[in-house]
């Protein structure tokens, strides 16, 4: 007997009743006995009348919710939080935008997900690639869709992508925000998992001679604030990104002339125009490793320059061994 | 002995309910209501002076009065009354002579000032939730914004003369209520509402009920264990993205461009429908968060009103917009009721 499909209402708020097939319960006297009574047994023979009744009431049930979700979203009922992250619309809409990418495109293997905390505020750091950042958004739907709790990660972005339109309305409501202790502070010490790639625009934007090489670490800035803030640090490696714009060149005046770190040459971009800017189907490895615990140290070790300097070494030595761990074991780049 | 207490902009709508609110203190003997115009709306018992804070008759009144508490409430964006000149007359050179005033008279000992969390701009580059240190990266350079970081310049030099007097700045967010006449309650009455392209600002709103609450509690003695001077932000817990706003309202966005935006800015405000001000526009295209723990934690105030519920109280108070949310919530019902499926909230995920 399949298990209850049990869908529960609000008594108190009025339903206009509807003839023909309904989304009820599906009868199951005997699952869910704390069911109220009037529940269940109304739409019984309805129901069974249907040739696949759990796959009928799973269709209506996804119309129906799709529709709530519409109604709520038309009439605005739904809530950000101070960053503006939009929990709603980036589990229901973004996420689902880019799991194809994820799953079919990149075809992305995830290891070491037992290393993220399942609760609590943690920093990951990850090294940057990719000309484009993909690998922060595959990196966002690793966690979201295969970590246990099911976590959000809350990204660090730079301050250009909060310049651009469109581009910052979206990484506002996917949940992420600028590349400042201040912010990332803030989620810290509210228990939020944090993303940051502190290569930046030198990772994202380097020559494809120089791959799977670690640029250095900024100022070494998220070491401070994850030990202000008492959160262990995830080091996260990611093969594959690298490989997808394969950047031969970099039109610097012409990055120069549209305000933006680089200009990238690739193989098909520009030369191919819009089509040159699909990236390649690279096969993708992301792993997440061992947490550095933070909260041994006294409260002063954040204003501690060697010790935030031999910290930061040793998050980007432990990325960068595991790249070359994960490269060795790469069969190939597409496969 | 009761307290005397003078309040500057008492013409404005705040200004007069604020007059008429702290005449109810008991520890309050008098209240001596000051603006360059008549007020259109009555005062209670306070006493009306008509002078301008631009002249040194200001001197004059604190001294005839003896007042000892003076709750700066002048510095305004201006409003339908007035050009913009003249609007930054009275905030600048008026809060100029007015502190002067200050400094000169040996009975003042309690300075409330009302300023704006426009004083830390808004630019990409700031972080996501500004507190009362935050340096902003690009310092507002026109309008009331500009005029409020001069401002708040100048108390803070008269705070540095004159440390026996208890100064207390309050930062607002957004003002709304049933009552607000300010530009942005002007644009949220539009029909149909231009946005910028691209951009969904979080926006925060403090409560005209809160802003009463406040400024009385600043302008009062501390209570135990809290401390009312400094300075503060003031706002509704939690945010509001602009769309979100305008289906609350029901009243439908034109996303432009950038450049069109300004254009659209200036025609509208050439034909006087609403200021639509260039920090009113970055405003609308970059949103503004402040962080409210000093609030709770030293001020010792609680708000009543959240954003949203801000944001619903002042929706309430305006005719419906042109796609009410009821019944947009409606004919999503509706089209459930055509595709034969019951619309719950209880189905969602």
């Amino acid at each position: 007997m399949a298990d209850a499909k049990v869908i529960p209402f609000d008594e108190d708020r009025p339903r206009r009743r509807l003839t023909g097939r309904r989304v009820r319960a599906v009868p199951a006297p005997t699952a869910e006995p704390e069911l109220a009574p009037e529940h269940a047994p109304e739409a019984a023979p309805e129901a069974a009348r249907e040739a696949g009744p759990a796959a009928g009431a799973d269709w209506d049930r996804r119309i129906a919710g799709g529709l709530a979700f519409l109604r709520r979203r038309l009439t605005g009922e739904y809530e950000v939080d101070d960053f503006g992250y939009d929990k709603e619309l980036t589990d229901q809409v973004l996420m689902s935008l880019l799991r194809p990418l994820y799953d079919k495109y990149f075809r992305v293997e995830v290891k070491g997900l037992e290393n993220v905390p399942s609760k609590g505020g943690a920093l990951i750091v990850a090294n940057h690639s990719g000309t484009l950042p993909l690998d922060g958004l595959m990196m966002q739907v690793a966690v979201h869709d295969h970590h246990p709790a099911q976590r959000h990660l809350r990204l660090l972005a730079a301050d250009l992508v909060f310049m651009l339109p469109v581009v910052n309305e979206l990484a506002r409501k996917a949940g992420h925000t600028l590349a400042c202790a201040e912010d990332a502070q803030r989620l810290l010490e509210a228990g939020e998992l944090v993303g940051v790639m502190p290569e930046g625009f030198k990772g994202i934007g380097k020559p494809f001679g120089e791959r799977y090489k670690l640029q250095r670490f900024g100022r070494g800035g998220f070491v401070s604030t994850a030990l202000r803030a008492g959160t262990p640090i995830v080091p996260c490696s990611i093969v594959g990104a690298e490989e997808i714009y394969p950047m031969v060149g970099n039109a610097k005046t012409l990055a120069r002339l549209l305000g933006i770190p680089y200009f990238p040459i690739t193989p098909t971009f520009p030369w191919l125009g819009p089509l040159g800017a699909v990236p390649l189907p690279t096969k993708w490895t992301i792993q997440f490793g061992e947490p550095i615990p933070t909260d041994g140290y006294p409260p002063e070790a954040a204003e501690d320059p060697m010790l935030m300097f031999n910290l930061t070494d040793q998050v980007r030595e432990q990325i960068q061994h595991t790249l070359y761990k994960l490269l060795v074991q790469r069969r190939s780049v597409f496969f | 002995m009761g307290k005397v207490v003078l309040v500057t902009g008492a013409a404005r709508q705040l200004g007069g309910r604020f007059v008429r609110r702290v005449q109810r203190d008991p520890d309050v003997e008098r209240v001596i209501a000051v603006d360059a115009v008549t007020p259109p709306h009555r005062l209670g018992a306070a006493e009306f002076v008509r002078t301008d804070i631009r002249q040194s008759a200001i001197a004059r009144v604190l001294a005839e009065h003896a007042v000892d508490t003076v709750v700066h409430l002048a510095v305004t964006g201006g409003g339908p009354v007035g050009a913009r000149s003249a609007v930054k007359e009275t905030n600048v050179i008026g809060t100029m002579q007015l502190l002067g005033a200050c400094q000169k008279s040996p009975s003042v000992r309690r300075l409330v000032v009302k300023s704006s969390t426009s004083v830390y701009g808004g630019a990409p580059k700031d972080p996501a939730v500004f507190t009362e240190t935050s340096q902003p990266k690009a310092l507002p350079s026109t309008g009331f914004a500009k005029d409020a970081v001069e401002v708040e310049g100048y108390v803070r030099g008269f705070a540095r003369r004159r440390p026996d007097v208890a100064v207390c700045v309050l930062r607002f967010a957004n003002i709304l209520g049933p009552f607000a006449d300010s530009a942005l309650a002007e644009y949220f009455s539009m029909p149909v509402m231009p946005t910028v392209l691209g951009y969904d600002p979080r926006l925060q709103f403090v409560h005209e009920d809160d802003v009463l609450d406040v400024l009385q509690l600043a302008a009062g003695e501390p209570r135990r264990g809290t401390l009312n001077s400094g300075t503060f932000n003031i706002a509704g817990d939690g945010v509001l993205l602009l769309s979100q706003c305008s289906r609350r309202l029901g009243r439908p966005t034109v996303p432009l461009l950038m450049p069109a935006v300004t254009w659209v800015g200036s025609a509208l405000r050439t034909v006087g429908v609403t200021d639509f001000s260039p920090e009113q526009i970055r405003l609308l295209t970059h949103g503004r968060v402040v962080e409210t723990t000093q609030m709770r934690e030293v001020l010792g105030f609680e708000p009543m009103y959240t954003t949203a519920e801000t944001f619903a109280d002042f929706a309430r108070s305006r005719r419906a917009g042109l796609l009410p949310p009821e019944r947009v919530g409606w004919a999503v019902e509706r089209m459930a009721g055509l595709l034969d499926v019951e619309l719950d909230e209880g189905a969602q995920r």
